[in-house]
């Protein structure tokens, strides 16, 4: 009884620098942004004290957070089928391939070394019909209709964003051991077979990790979405992180409600990982 | 991405801890409240060697920058100037009006001007703006905008007005007339359609920003103006642009682009690059910042001439640009006036902004000797002073027109490119944003 009452003693003394950061740094702000999203808080007014639930009704009356809502969701799950596919099939052709292995491991990673902003400003060169080399055939609109937009975006992240997930993947791959492998071969298994059978579910932890990356990471786009649409054409490209920026610095001007709805896409994102997890739990045990 | 969300958090997290130094800030000593300081001092202000700071956006720094350093020449006070990139402006004023750490001067949108008098950023320069003797000289678009319950709070820091460029070389080629710019919107039209039917490859008869608030305020607002109309009513509550006079800024544009006479990367244009086309050599004629007729003028033959209306008159402009005032932070207001003073006075107007070719803000300036050397230049300073050249002052005008996803998008856009059948439905959703 008593040493391990000791050791977790211990173990909180260990916990306590890592507590403290998340203390400071996360429970903090947020209980800061929770009581925000209470107040008639302006950007330039500052607290004008306690108005609940006004904020709250206030974003979900607004005319552009459902078609955000919508949007977002649209775009997370283009992004994710096409990414964690496309990562998918880079990481087995790097795998495959030995002499090119470094060339093509460099190729697609040099992507991710750009920084988002910066990478959207490069499709922006691309797809502006001022500067773009594509428009050999013809005026070029990469932007110019919703579909369009979504699209082009979608090809800047995966271009981004490919090689990332591309890594994440071949380490999971590297992992899996090569008896394994001979094994399956020893039992006269062809390529889709490993594949389907071997490869897929010793990689389902990788998988997993790509995926709530990849979800999390596209249901708070923000940067491409700014450099790029700015929302446009006609409010089709806003999504839901976009809406903060905009309630808080862009016309509205208006903190309290920002925050409201950073704290209803805090809950959501919450609810919906606790959901990923369980759900990967599920499979694996 | 994830990123983004946390600095949002953090932005905001910030700014709730430094808000109660706001509230702590309200009373107190005489250095500490500009007013007080401000309702002392003399017309000239104090210049007694103090450092200053002055934050402006980046779309003016040439202006500011020249302003600055004539300044820090000839006084012992010295401005410190801090240039902020456009899009980042408000938050970063937002961010710093709350934690009382404005700077001692800070310019603003003109259109952004009330909604920030509103809200009690700048100090009050009634008293002080009354004692110079050119005060009924100065831009009143600026003033009016800088106006909240009767007291004055800013002065005209930089105009920037909108005209018409045309390309002359192109017009020569289309057979139009290379001195002449359109005096109506049919001559517009007409002559937009003229340099389209050259053919040229990647040359078109105009270019707006489709998918731009701000510069849809920029050119159309004056489109209207000039065709004797107003946009805005009931202190800038109730949208008026589904007028008969709008309707006909309307259909031109929504000719000309059935017409395929302005260009394809219109639709798609945020306002970050709605300049450039025209200085490429590449658009006959468009509504364009007068601030950059030096930087137009590098590559293309310019013709310049007011805004027109429906028929023909003395044409309009926007006068935009921005105000500047001292802020309610500033700890050296009376140093901050004698910024303020200097700048009105003609060494600022004519020697610095006049001789960077920009527009004086005083009536009384705007024929000078750099106007006298280009016809073009005075052609814009006529216009400014001009009665159909306004400002248009509302508090939510952000939120209404320049902001991204606004109203006025939506009803600009349905315009242009649908049938213009949802403008009453388009113009309430407006005057909902502007009553709010």
């Amino acid at each position: 009884m008593k040493p391990t009452k000791r050791r977790s003693e211990k173990g909180w003394v260990y916990a306590m620098p890592t507590a403290v950061f998340v203390l400071l740094f996360f429970v903090v702000p947020i209980i800061i942004v929770a009581r925000m999203s209470v107040s008639d808080w302006g950007l330039f007014a500052g607290d004008q004290g306690w108005n609940a639930p006004e904020n709250y009704q206030d974003v979900l009356d607004d005319r552009l957070l459902w078609p955000a809502v919508w949007f977002t969701l649209k775009y997370t799950v283009v992004t994710t089928v096409i990414l964690l596919a496309l990562a998918l099939g880079l990481a087995l052709l790097v795998q495959e391939s030995t002499r090119w292995t470094g060339f093509l491991r460099t190729s697609f990673l040099i992507p991710s070394a750009l920084g988002l902003a910066s990478a959207s400003l490069l499709f922006y060169a691309l797809y502006s019909p001022q500067s773009s080399p594509l428009d050999f055939f013809g005026p070029v609109s990469f932007l110019g209709t919703p579909g369009k937009a979504l699209w082009s975006t979608v090809a800047l992240i995966v271009w981004r964003f490919a090689g990332f997930y591309m890594l994440l993947l071949l380490v999971g791959l590297q992992g899996i051991s090569a008896d394994v492998y001979e094994a399956a071969r020893l039992d006269g298994a062809n390529r889709w077979h490993t594949f389907r059978y071997v490869t897929l579910p010793l990689l389902k932890s990788s998988i997993a990790l790509c995926t709530i990356l990849c979800v999390t990471g596209s249901l708070l786009a923000f940067d491409q979405f700014y450099i790029l649409t700015k929302g446009g054409p006609d409010n089709s490209t806003i999504t839901i992180v976009q809406l903060v920026y905009n309630m808080a610095f862009q016309g509205q001007n208006n903190l309290g409600r920002a925050a409201a709805l950073s704290i209803l896409i805090l809950v959501a994102l919450l609810v919906l990982n606790a959901l990923q997890f369980r759900g990967l739990r599920d499979k694996e045990s | 991405m994830r990123r983004t969300i946390l600095k949002g958090i953090a932005v905001a997290a910030l700014a709730g801890l430094m808000t109660p130094a706001v509230a702590a800030c309200g009373g107190g000593d005489d250095k500490g409240n500009p007013a007080a300081a401000l309702a002392e001092v003399t017309a000239e202000g104090v210049d007694d060697g103090s450092e200053l700071t002055l934050w402006t956006r980046a779309p003016l720094e040439l202006q500011a920058k020249a302003l600055v350093d004539a300044y820090n020449k000839s006084h012992k006070n010295q401005v410190k100037l801090t240039i902020v990139p456009n899009d980042d402006y408000v938050a970063k004023v937002g961010a710093a009006a709350g934690s009382g750490d404005l700077p001692d001067l800070f310019a603003a949108d003109i259109v952004y001007v009330p909604n920030w008098t509103k809200a009690g950023l700048f100090a009050d320069l009634t008293g002080n703006i009354g004692k110079l003797p050119y005060a009924d000289k100065i831009n009143q678009g600026h003033i009016e905008a800088g106006t909240y319950e009767g007291k004055k709070f800013v002065l005209p820091f930089v105009l920037d007005l909108s005209v018409i460029f045309w390309n002359k070389k192109l017009y020569k080629e289309a057979g139009l007339d290379p001195e002449k710019g359109p005096a109506t919107l049919d001559e517009f039209k007409e002559q937009a359609l003229a340099v389209q039917k050259l053919n040229k490859p990647g040359v078109n008869g105009t270019y707006f920003g489709g998918n731009c608030g701000g510069c849809g305020v920029f050119t159309w607002f004056p489109m209207v103006w000039a065709s004797g109309a107003e946009v805005l009513a009931d202190q800038g509550e109730k949208s008026l642009l589904d007028s008969p006079e709008a309707q006909k800024v309307y259909s031109t544009w929504r000719d000309l682009q059935k017409a395929g006479a302005i260009a394809p990367g219109s639709k798609d244009e945020t306002g970050a690059t709605w300049v450039a086309a025209f200085q490429e050599n590449k658009i006959g004629v468009m509504p364009y910042p007068a601030t950059l007729l030096p930087t137009a003028a590098k590559t293309v033959d310019v013709g310049v001439t007011a805004i027109p209306g429906a028929s023909a008159g003395a044409g309009s402009t926007f006068v935009g640009g921005d105000g500047v005032g001292v802020s309610k932070d500033s700890k050296k207001a009376q140093q901050a006036w004698n910024f303020l003073a200097w700048m009105m006075s003609e060494q600022g107007q004519v020697d610095v902004l006049a001789a960077n070719n920009t527009s004086p803000s005083r009536t009384d300036l705007a024929d000078n000797q750099y106007s006298a050397k280009d016809p073009r230049v005075a052609t814009i300073n006529k216009v400014a002073a001009s009665p159909q050249s306004k400002t248009p002052v509302a508090v939510n005008f952000q939120q209404a027109f320049n902001a991204p996803g606004s109203p006025w998008v939506t009803l600009f856009r349905n315009q242009v490119y649908g049938d213009g059948s949802s403008l009453a439905k388009d113009n309430e959703a407006i005057t909902q944003v502007l009553g709010q």
